[in-house]
C-alpha cells in the first residue's frame, strides 16, 4: 500500500493519553474520537489534518494504556500511516489488528521535518521525503503479521 | 569407525553418543528422561575430523516466560523472535475497552465464546457511572454477560478493581497465560503466570477463539539483593527500577524480577511490581512462584472455590538465556517519588523538597491492597489531613473495603479527614472521583503520571507508596513517611 501526505512531527513518548485523554473515553464512536485526537498535546490538532497526512515521532510512540481508542482516533481523525523510531507494543499490536499502517524506522523518524511531504510504500518498506529528496528503507514486517495485514486485520484472519 | 556415523547430543556437563540419527522428539524425550524440563533444543550440524557427522543438540535452557508460553502453543521449541498463537486460560476487558472488543465480536457474526467460564467482564474505570455514556458503556458489559452466559461479569457492589479483583477471587493462577484490554493486565505475573495486556480487537478475537498471537520475548532479569529500608515497598522498587531503565527500557520485553528482596515481600508488594512492568514498556512482569505464591492462592481457592483449581509452578532454567541482568542492592533504596510527567522521573523522596500538594489519592490497582491501607493508616492514625489538602482513599475491591473497616482503617481514614470511597480506578485515569483542576498537584500511588492524566493538561501527577502519600497528606508537601511517625 502507498500513502501520501504532509508529515506532522512529534517528539518521544508520545503516550495514549496524548493521542486520546481519558476523559473522551466514555464513547467509542470514531468520529468524535477523531475530533480530540492528539490533545493531550496539541490542541485542535485534528483541524490541522488534511486527509493522508502522516505521523512522525520519536521512541516509543504510543506507550501507556492499552485503549483502542487511540488508533482509531488517529485513522478517524485523516491519519494514514505512522512513522515512528519505536513503538510501544500494545500500541503496535493493536494497529496491526486494527489494519492502522504504521512503520518503525529511526532515520525517517529523525529525518523527516515537519510538514515535509512524505510518501510511504509499506509493502516494500520505502519512507520518501519528497521535501528533503531523500529515501528511507524500513525493515519488512515478519510474515507472521504480514498475513493479519493482508487480510486487513486480526479478525478477518482468524476466521475459518 | 571413521565410516561409522556418531551422533551426539550435548548439554551442561554431559553428552551422549548415539550410533543412529536421533530425531528430535527422540531426543527431547530422552533428555527429559535424564531430568530436564522444558528444555529448549536446537540443533545444529558440525563435521569431525574423520568425516563422520555429528550433531550438537544444545541445551539451551528457558525462562519461566518462555516456558509458559510454549505449553500453551503447539510449539516443540521456541524462542524469542517466533510468533505463535497461544491458548488462552482467562482474558478480562472492563468498561472502556470490552464495549470496542463486543461490537468486534458482534460484527464477525460469531454465535458464542469460546469458554464462558474462562471470561471476565469487569465494569471498574468510570463506574459506579459517573455520566450517561459511561453508564450506557458499563451496559454494554452486562447485556453481553447476560446474551452468552459469561460466569465472571462483576456488578457495581461486587465489583472491584480488576487486576486486584482476579487473584483475590483465585480466577487467575500460577503458570496460566492470561490476556486483559486493560495495559496493567501485567499484574498476576506477580503469581507466576504470564499475563499481558492487550488491545479491544485481541480481546474479541480471543473470545472467538480462545487464542492470543504473541511475539515471543526476550527476558531482562532484575535481581534486587539484601534487606529493605524501613518504609521501603515493591512501589519504591519498581519506581526506582523504572527511573533506571527507562518508560521504554524493557520494550517488548519480559521483566523478570529475583532476588532475595522479592522472596521477602508480601503478595501485595509483588502484584505492585508486576503492576507497573508496562511503564517500563515490557510485555509482562513475572516473578516465580514460591511459598508466599501458593499460600495466597490456596487461600483464595478456599476462599472463593473456583471452577478452576489446579495450577502449575514453573522456574527459569539455571542456563536460561536473558537480554540482560540488572543487579540492585535493595537496602540502598529509599523511598521514591516519580516526578511529573513520565513514570521515570524518579527521585528519593528525600530530595524532592517544598513541593506542596493539592490532593492525595490512595488507591489504584498498583496500590489499592489490604497491606497498602494499613500501612496508610499506621502513618495517619490520629492525626489530620493538612489543611487545604484533599485526601481519597479507594479501597481496590469490595473485600478490601470490608477488611479495611473491620480493621477500623476506615475510621482512621475517615477521622483524618479524608475520604473513604466505593472502589473505581476513578481519578487514576481522570475519570472520575478527584479530577484535577488547571495547576493542582497531586501525589498518588496510582501507575502513570503523564501530563493531564488526573485531570486539567496543566495539573500534574506525583507517584509514589501508599506510605509517602499518607506522609505527604499530613504535611501538605511531598514528605518521607520518617518525618511524620
Amino acid at each position: 500500500m502507498k500513502y501520501k501526505g504532509n508529515a506532522h512531527k512529534f517528539g518521544d513518548n508520545i503516550n495514549t493519553d496524548d493521542i486520546i485523554p481519558a476523559r473522551y473515553l466514555n464513547t467509542k464512536e470514531p468520529a468524535e474520537l477523531g475530533r480530540h485526537c492528539m490533545e493531550g498535546v496539541l490542541q485542535n490538532f485534528a483541524k490541522k489534518v488534511n486527509k493522508g497526512d502522516i505521523i512522525v515521532a520519536g521512541r516509543n510512540f504510543g506507550c501507556g494504556s492499552s485503549r483502542e481508542h487511540a488508533p482509531i482516533a488517529i485513522q478517524a481523525a485523516g491519519i494514514s500511516c505512522i512513522i515512528a523510531e519505536s513503538f510501544a507494543r500494545i500500541f503496535y499490536r493493536n494497529a496491526i489488528n486494527t489494519g492502522l499502517p504504521i512503520i518503525a524506522c529511526e532515520d525517517a523518524a529523525k529525518g523527516i521535518k515537519n510538514n515535509n511531504k512524505v510518501e510511504v510504500d509499506t509493502t516494500n518498506g520505502i519512507i520518501r521525503n519528497v521535501s528533503g529528496r531523500k529515501q528511507y528503507k524500513s525493515e519488512k514486517y515478519p510474515p507472521f503479521l504480514q498475513k493479519i495485514i493482508k487480510k486487513g486485520g486480526l479478525l478477518n484472519a482468524i476466521k475459518r | 569407525m571413521s565410516n561409522c556415523k556418531l551422533y551426539e547430543i550435548q548439554g551442561e556437563g554431559f553428552g551422549i553418543i548415539f550410533y543412529a540419527e536421533p530425531t528430535a522428539d527422540t531426543a527431547t524425550g530422552l533428555l527429559r528422561g535424564l531430568g530436564g524440563t522444558g528444555l529448549n533444543l536446537s540443533l545444529t550440524k558440525s563435521h569431525c575430523n574423520f568425516g563422520t557427522k555429528w550433531y550438537n543438540y544444545n541445551l539451551m535452557g528457558y525462562t519461566i516466560t518462555e516456558k509458559i508460553l510454549r505449553a500453551h502453543s503447539k510449539a516443540k521449541s521456541i524462542k524469542p523472535g517466533d510468533f505463535i498463537n497461544a491458548r488462552v486460560d482467562f482474558c478480562l476487558g472492563n468498561d472502556i475497552t470490552a464495549p470496542i472488543a463486543i461490537d468486534q465480536f458482534e460484527k464477525t457474526g460469531a454465535k458464542k465464546v469460546f469458554d464462558r467460564s474462562r471470561i471476565a467482564l469487569i465494569p471498574d474505570h468510570f463506574t459506579p457511572a459517573k455520566d450517561m455514556r459511561s453508564a450506557n458503556q458499563a451496559k454494554m458489559l452486562y447485556e453481553f454477560s447476560k446474551k452468552h452466559g459469561i460466569e465472571h461479569y462483576y456488578e457495581v457492589g461486587r465489583m472491584g478493581i480488576e487486576h486486584a479483583l482476579l487473584p483475590e477471587l483465585g480466577l487467575v493462577l500460577p503458570g496460566n497465560l492470561v490476556i486483559g484490554a486493560d495495559s496493567h493486565t501485567c499484574t498476576y505475573g506477580a503469581l507466576g503466570c504470564f499475563s499481558s495486556g492487550v488491545g479491544s480487537t485481541d480481546l474479541a478475537a480471543a473470545f472467538i477463539t480462545g487464542e492470543c498471537w504473541f511475539k515471543v520475548p526476550e527476558s531482562i532479569k532484575f535481581v534486587y539483593h539484601g534487606k529493605l529500608k524501613k518504609w521501603v515497598s515493591g512501589k519504591d522498587l519498581i519506581l526506582y527500577t523504572i527511573g533506571d531503565i527507562g518508560v521504554d527500557g524493557a520494550l517488548y520485553k519480559a521483566m523478570e524480577f529475583s532476588g532475595s528482596a522479592i522472596k521477602n515481600l508480601s503478595m501485595d508488594d509483588r502484584f505492585s511490581i508486576c503492576n507497573m512492568a508496562i511503564e517500563a514498556g515490557a510485555k509482562c512482569g513475572i516473578i516465580e512462584p514460591d511459598q508466599t505464591t501458593v499460600r495466597y492462592v490456596k487461600a483464595a481457592i478456599r476462599k472463593n472455590k473456583p471452577k478452576r483449581k489446579s495450577f502449575k509452578l514453573y522456574r527459569s532454567d539455571k542456563n536460561a538465556r536473558y537480554a540482560a541482568i540488572k543487579e540492585y542492592d535493595a537496602s540502598k533504596i529509599e523511598p521514591q517519588v516519580s516526578l511529573p510527567h513520565l513514570p521515570s522521573n524518579t527521585s528519593p523522596v528525600n530530595k524532592v523538597k517544598n513541593v506542596h500538594i493539592d490532593q492525595v489519592v490512595i488507591g489504584s490497582c498498583t496500590n489499592g491492597r489490604i497491606s497498602d491501607l494499613e500501612i496508610a493508616a499506621r502513618v495517619l492514625k490520629g492525626k489530620k489531613v493538612r489543611h487545604g489538602v484533599r485526601l481519597i482513599v479507594i479501597p481496590a475491591t469490595q473485600a478490601v473495603y470490608l477488611e479495611a473497616v473491620k480493621q477500623g482503617l476506615a475510621k482512621i481514614f475517615v477521622e483524618a479527614g479524608a475520604v473513604f470511597s466505593t472502589p473505581s480506578c476513578g481519578p487514576c485515569l481522570g475519570g472520575h472521583l478527584g479530577i484535577l483542576a488547571e495547576g493542582e498537584r497531586c501525589i498518588a500511588t496510582t501507575n502513570r503520571n503523564f501530563a493531564g492524566r488526573m485531570g486539567h493538561p496543566k495539573s500534574e501527577v506525583y507517584l509514589a507508596s501508599p506510605a509517602v502519600a499518607a506522609a505527604s497528606a499530613l504535611r501538605g508537601r511531598i514528605s518521607h513517611p520518617k518525618e511524620v511517625v
